[in-house]
Parts: structure tokens; C-alpha cells; sequence
């Protein structure tokens, strides 16, 4: 465990010296950016919309109390999701879709050969292969959390709407009644620590892929596996100490 | 000129080099022979850097290569072309890209245009000038090893490295390899070492053969020597060809029949 630790802190090393230049890596960024953000826009959009709608058709299954005003339902849906349920949702989605490709593309670049040739033309593979792979993920996965919190709130204002369990007045009272802004701040700090954590751990996992293809699975496996664990551990930790 | 000096390797306590001393020269086409974990493909990775030896010294024209500065060791490693066995084509990029990418990397100064006809020329040169759009899992193995030694000698490589270049591929698109990596090395004067077990390939290119055995160089000498070679070990490994028995075969039947074989082009074999 400690020796794997401290791999992957070499390896976090190794991506930060003998850089490649600013305009091969830049170029590389921007072709991971759509990789990672562009083409995850449909998973987290389909995932967000319905997990806001759930979130509000069972949080009005939930409030029968007469005391309770429904435009509770909508606050509550906007704290949820924009707490909890946008970034580390999206997130975890995020490591199963971002992570295993990340982790299947370098462990088969790995196997055949590809990152050795890489390595014997004199270019450091790592921060040509991991470092624009890390940085896109860090750019992409705050607007794909964004992106996750308006379609949220949207689904949930849908189906309540739709089923009759609240008014669109009280929906959108409940949005607006007491909002904290640091709640959003808290949510982007989030999605940049977890990007890190997915994109880096995958990447760690499928650069130092070896043998033949069943390991190249493995590697895929063990990076989502890993990631999903590292985001919850980080889930913790970041609210225990911002909130 | 490169030059080996004791090199040493063992992996988890068992020896798979032990001190190894050879030199590869200038213009010529070496050839390191041997059966199957000899240690051949890890003398190449030591040679090239991708494995660190525990011992012993690799020199690169009066350059020292091993544990040298970082810096050193990359401006080495920018001369280096190298033919993988899987070819090690990026499976992202067309052919033509393929080609491009060491040029891009490594030489920056370069404009487009002139990157253009660098490519083209290479891509001219081992034969594949129509192919640039294809995507490597469009062509064949033989082509994938042509587009392999057009990515190693675009940047104008200084040595050439060549990893069973003949792998999985039929006799004459081996042969048609062979004379390839042959030419080129004579055509631009470079060093090139060739991994190799294909005794075709050492009647037809082996202007230096280095034969390794359990970790150890037991012979070298030339393609015009190897056949009257008396180390046992390369005895048994050349006539363990079914091919070279056979000649042998008729070499007892009719007088300088083998010497005769070994000395004629392989096509007209």
C-alpha cells in the first residue's frame, strides 16, 4: 500500500519534469477536453435529469406534513444537488466512463509497445500521455458539474410539476429561498479535487499496465474501483473541513 | 559506432545478461542471434535505455549513455529510430501521421511544408507513398513494419534499433523487410542493430552477427563466417533450420553445395 503510494507519487513526479513543449501539450488538452468533456455531456445529462427528478418525487412522497410548505421540496432538491448529489454523482459516473477509458487507452498503448516508442524517441510518455489528460479532466469535470446542477434542478422541477406534487410557483420559491453561494464554490472545489483523483488514479493504473489484454481489463476495473473509493474518501474529507 | 561494455542484468536474482562485451559499427548492419530468452530483446532495451542495466557501460560514438545526465541521455535517445516488434504504431493516427510524429516532436524548427516532404519521402522510400490516409488497423503486418522504419528514419536517426523485424510476417515480405532495413543502413551510413532469430535474415543482412546464448555472446563474426562457425551451441542453433539442414543435405551430396547457398542472394534461393 505504501509502496503503491508512494509509485504514484513518482509517477505524479515524473509527469512535471522534462516537459513536453506549451503547444504540443496544449494541443493534447484540448483533444482530451473533448474526449472527457464534450462526448460525457449525454451520460451526465440522462444521469443529472433523473437523479433531480427522483430526488423530487421522493422528497414529496416523503413530506405529508401540512406544517411543512412545499416549496421545501425545492430547496431541498437544490441543496441536495448542488451539495452532494451533482459533483459526487457526476463524479462517479465520471470514473466509470472517463476513468476506464483513460486506463484502457494507456494499458493498451502500454502492451503494445506504443508508450516504449514513445519513450525511445526521447519524449518523457508521461507528460505526453497523463499530464493533458489530468489537466482536461480538471477543466471539464467543474462544467460537467455545472452542467449536472441546471439539468438536476430542472428534472426535478419536471416531475414535480408533471405528477402534480408541486406547483411551479413553490418549486421555484423553494430554488430561491435561502441560498448559500458557497454551497456552489464548495460543489467546483469538489469536482477539481475528484477530476484529479479520477483522471490521475486511472492514468496510474493503466500506465503501468503489463502483460496482455485480460490485465488491461484488470487495469480498467481497478481504476474505476479505485477511483470511486478515492472520490468517496475524498467526499469526507472535503466536507469535513469546508463545511 | 556503439560499444557494449560488460553489461550485466539479472531479474528477481536470476542472471539474463552476463557480461556482455560487443561493438556495433557504423554502416553495417548487426545482428544480434539467438534462440528464444537468450536475452536478446533485453540487451536491445538496455541498449536503448528502456531497461537499466546493473552493470557495465553503453557508448554512443564516444558518448557514454548509461547513468548519464538525464539531458544527455535524451539528446542520445532523439538519434534513436527504432523498429518495435508489434510495430508500435499509434493506433490514433494515420499512417502519414505515424510518420509525422517523431518530426513534430523532435524537431520543432521544421515548417509544415517541409515536414510534408520529409514524410512523403520516407513514406516514398519504403514503398507506401499511398498510404498515408490509412489507419494502421487498415494495412497489412508488412506494411505496418514499413511505416515502423519510415517513423524511425524520419528524423534523420542516427541509429537504428530493430526488434525481430521479421515477426509474423510470410518468407518473401521478409525477405522484402530485410533488404529494406539492409539498404537503408548502407544508403544513409548508420548504425543499425537487428534483433533476429530468422536465419534468412542473417544469410541476407548480417554484415555483423553477435550470437548470444543463456545471457552470454559465444560467437561473432560475419554472414560469410557463420556457416563454418565451431561453437556448438551456434551450430545447433543455425542447423536446427529446416532450412539449412536441408541445404546441408545437399552439401554432402554435391561438393560446396552449402558454401554455395550461403554465398548467393536469397531470392534466387
Amino acid at each position: 500500500m505504501v509502496k503503491t503510494f508512494g509509485s504514484f507519487i513518482l509517477f505524479i513526479q515524473s509527469m512535471l519534469v522534462r516537459k513536453e513543449r506549451f503547444a504540443v501539450l496544449w494541443n493534447r488538452t484540448i483533444d482530451e477536453c473533448i474526449l472527457i468533456g464534450t462526448d460525457s455531456v449525454f451520460i451526465v445529462a440522462i444521469v443529472s435529469a433523473f437523479i433531480g427528478a427522483v430526488t423530487c418525487v421522493q422528497i414529496s412522497y416523503n413530506l405529508v406534513s401540512p406544517l411543512i410548505p412545499k416549496s421545501t421540496i425545492g430547496y431541498m432538491v437544490r441543496e441536495m444537488t448542488i451539495l452532494e448529489l451533482a459533483p459526487t454523482i457526476t463524479s462517479i459516473v465520471l470514473a466509470g466512463k472517463v476513468g476506464s477509458s483513460i486506463a484502457g487507452g494507456l494499458g493498451t498503448m502500454r502492451i503494445t509497445e506504443q508508450v516504449a516508442a514513445l519513450e525511445v524517441m526521447g519524449i518523457n510518455s508521461a507528460s505526453y500521455l497523463v499530464l493533458p489528460r489530468i489537466v482536461a479532466a480538471i477543466l471539464m469535470f467543474p462544467l460537467l458539474v455545472i452542467l449536472a446542477m441546471l439539468l438536476s434542478i430542472l428534472g426535478g422541477y419536471l416531475a414535480g410539476t408533471l405528477t402534480g406534487a408541486i406547483s411551479a410557483a413553490e418549486y421555484i420559491e423553494g430554488i430561491r429561498s435561502d441560498f448559500i453561494p458557497y454551497n456552489i464554490t464548495f460543489a467546483l472545489i469538489k469536482s477539481v479535487v475528484f477530476a484529479f483523483l479520477v483522471s490521475s488514479i486511472s492514468a496510474f493504473k493503466g500506465y503501468f499496465t503489463e502483460g496482455g489484454a485480460l490485465e488491461v481489463g484488470a487495469a480498467s476495473t481497478g481504476a474505476v474501483t479505485n477511483s470511486i473509493i478515492a472520490i468517496l474518501l475524498a467526499d469526507f474529507v472535503l466536507a469535513a473541513i469546508l463545511l | 559506432m556503439i560499444e557494449i561494455h560488460n553489461i550485466q542484468k539479472s531479474f528477481d536474482g536470476n542472471p539474463v545478461l552476463r557480461g556482455i562485451n560487443c561493438t556495433f559499427e557504423t554502416g553495417k548492419c548487426n545482428l544480434l542471434l539467438g534462440g528464444s530468452g537468450t536475452g536478446k530483446s533485453v540487451l536491445l532495451q538496455c541498449i536503448v535505455g528502456l531497461i537499466k542495466p546493473d552493470l557495465g557501460s553503453i557508448t554512443f560514438d564516444g558518448t557514454v549513455f548509461t547513468n548519464n545526465k538525464v539531458d544527455i541521455r535524451q539528446e542520445i535517445r532523439r538519434k534513436i529510430g527504432m523498429l518495435f516488434q508489434g510495430s508500435a504504431l499509434f493506433d490514433s493516427m494515420t499512417v502519414y501521421e505515424n510518420t509525422e510524429f517523431p518530426l513534430k516532436m523532435l524537431t520543432p524548427e521544421m515548417t509544415k511544408e517541409e515536414r510534408r516532404d520529409r514524410v512523403e519521402f520516407c513514406l516514398k522510400r519504403v514503398g507506401l507513398e499511398n498510404a498515408g490516409n490509412k489507419m494502421p488497423s487498415e494495412i497489412s503486418g508488412g506494411m505496418k513494419k514499413r511505416v515502423g522504419i519510415a517513423r524511425a528514419i524520419a528524423p534523420n536517426c542516427t541509429y537504428l534499433f530493430c526488434d525481430e523485424p521479421n515477426s509474423g510476417l510470410d518468407p518473401a515480405t521478409s525477405i522484402k523487410i530485410d533488404e529494406l532495413i539492409y539498404e537503408i543502413t548502407h544508403e544513409y551510413n548508420i548504425t543499425t542493430v537487428v534483433i533476429t532469430h530468422d536465419m534468412n535474415s542473417v544469410v541476407e543482412i548480417g554484415d555483423h552477427i553477435i550470437f548470444l546464448h543463456k545471457g552470454e555472446k559465444l560467437w561473432d563474426g560475419n554472414k560469410d563466417q557463420i556457416l563454418n562457425a565451431k561453437v556448438p551451441e551456434l551450430r545447433e542453433f543455425i542447423f536446427s533450420s529446416s532450412l539449412v539442414r536441408a541445404a546441408k543435405r545437399v552439401d554432402e551430396e554435391s561438393e560446396g553445395g552449402l558454401e554455395a547457398l550461403a554465398n548467393e542472394p536469397l531470392s534466387e534461393v
